[in-house]
Parts: structure tokens; sequence; C-alpha cells
């Protein structure tokens, strides 16, 4: 059985690579390439994977995951500049295929065992524009 | 692996209509869709690529390059169009919303190594909502 938590935070971040020129981070990553940042109110999904346990009922008590959804992601992510204050995004770009992986590794060493595993992050950065991660290779 | 999905709206009008029944047989099978000066919905559109994210930029693939081939090659064909008038795929077969995710999917399949050469990403799955109420899902790329 899958079960999601939801959260929001609000942060800003802003594409680009230091070692290339603005023409060609505009090219690659469009106006998300503004040095300056820009924001959005990103939603994360997270989804866990699991047997309900034969005396509660539950796959994982969903308290518990929100708690540490708001103690790994909301609370450092929550109104900051992702690029400034959130490592690794001082030196990785902070697009949303690299801050959904972020997210799973911060989420993965609460659910060492098989039940309930980390099943998947999902990051919308806008209604429109969502990525998933599954772990393993990228 | 990641993958990433992408929305987008096409508004456009259709008639489910079979020359294969009875008039009375198309009303019973396709009620309310089957009114002979048909009818709209605002679809949406999901497009589901997947892969590996490039160590260097950070992407799965080019933003710009996904909208660029859903425009060119859907959007441009369906969005404010009557598909049973205007639309090659449906001057012979019903555009059921089953039919138009099959139509999208055969023409993004079709068009997609141009526009990503080599193995990654690769589609992965469309998704099409009528309405709020049904969506329609069709998977592309073997399951792992």
């Amino acid at each position: 059985m899958l079960i999601t938590r939801r959260a929001e935070f609000s942060a800003s971040h802003a594409c680009f690579r230091p070692e290339l020129s603005p023409a060609e981070n505009h090219a690659l990553y469009g106006p998300d390439a503004n040095p300056h940042g820009h924001g959005h109110n990103f939603v994360v999904e997270v989804t866990l994977e699991g047997e309900p346990d034969a005396v509660t009922g539950m796959v994982f008590d969903l308290t518990h995951l929100k708690a540490i959804l708001n103690r790994e992601v909301i609370e450092p992510y929550d109104h900051r500049f992702l690029n400034h204050e959130v490592p690794p995004f001082d030196h990785v770009v902070p697009t949303p295929e690299n801050i959904a992986a972020d997210i799973w590794r911060r989420l993965e060493p609460h659910f060492p065992g098989q039940n309930p595993k980390l099943r998947s992050v999902r990051l919308y950065a806008t209604e429109d524009l969502c990525v998933e991660y599954e772990g393993g290779g990228r | 692996m990641t993958r990433l999905t992408r929305r987008y709206r096409i508004s456009a009008s259709h008639r489910l209509h079979s020359p294969a029944l009875s008039e009375e047989e198309n009303r019973r099978v396709f009620g309310k869709c089957n009114n002979p000066h048909g009818h709209g919905h605002d679809y949406t559109l999901e497009v589901t690529a997947r892969g590996p994210v490039d160590e260097r930029t950070g992407t799965l693939l080019s933003l710009d390059a996904l909208d660029r081939l859903v425009r060119e090659r859907v959007l441009d064909a369906f969005h404010l169009k009557d598909l049973n008038q205007q639309s090659a795929e449906f001057a012979g077969a019903i555009p059921t919303t089953e039919n138009l995710a099959s139509a999208i999917a055969a023409r993004l399949s079709t068009h997609w190594r141009q526009t990503f050469p080599g193995p990654w990403p690769e589609l992965d799955r469309i998704r099409i909502l009528e309405t709020r109420n049904n969506r329609f899902e069709t998977r592309l790329a073997p399951p792992r």
C-alpha cells in the first residue's frame, strides 16, 4: 500500500552555472537563469510503501511523517534563497530535478527498512511542472 | 530514475458518433456526447518523460525543447480546433479521449528522437484529463 504526505515550502532559486556565460545559461535554463533568483510555492509529496501494521492498521504514523518532513525539508528550505542558504545548492544547481533528489537524500535515512520504504518524492515547482524521483541511479 | 511531468491545455470540440451504429444506438452508447452539434472541453494534457539527470546541468531534459515539440506536434494540431472536422486522426475515427490520448502518444513518439536524440530521456506516459472527473492514461515506456 502507498501512503502520501503533502507539504509546501516557499523559496527562491536561480538556475545557472557560474562557469557559463549569461547567454549559455539562458539557453539551458530559460528565465530561471536570472541570477537574482525568483520564487515558487513548491509542493512536495512524499510517498511511502508498506503493509499496514496488524495492530495499528497504519503503514506509518502520518503525524510522524509530517514531523520528519518538517524537520528535514520544510524548516531548512522554507522562506530561503536556496543557492545562498541551503547546501548543497551553494555548488549544485537548484533545478527541480536536483531539489527532488536532495529531499530524497534528507528523508531516506529515516526509512532504512523495507516496511515502510521510501517510494518516491514528487516536487511541483508550479502546477504545470512536476519532477518525481524514486532513488537509485539518477 | 527521475520523471518530469509537464502540463499543457487543449481546448477543443468533439462529437462522439459511430457510423457503424444506428442513431438510437449512438444516443444510447455516447449519451450527451452524441449531440449532433458537438460540444467542447478544456482538456489538460500531462506529458511525462523519464531518465537520468545530467550531472552538469542538473536537468532531465530541456523544457524549452519539450514545450516546442508539444506545441508543434500536438497543440497546433488540436488546440482550439474541432477534432472531428479538423484533424486527420479523426476523419475516420471517433474522437473519444482514449483515441485522443493514443493520437497524441503516436505524434510524440514519432518525433521524440528528433527532439531528444540518444537513449534518454524516454517518453514515459501521456495522461489527459477530459474534465476534472475523467482522466485517461497511456504508458509508453516499458515498466522498470
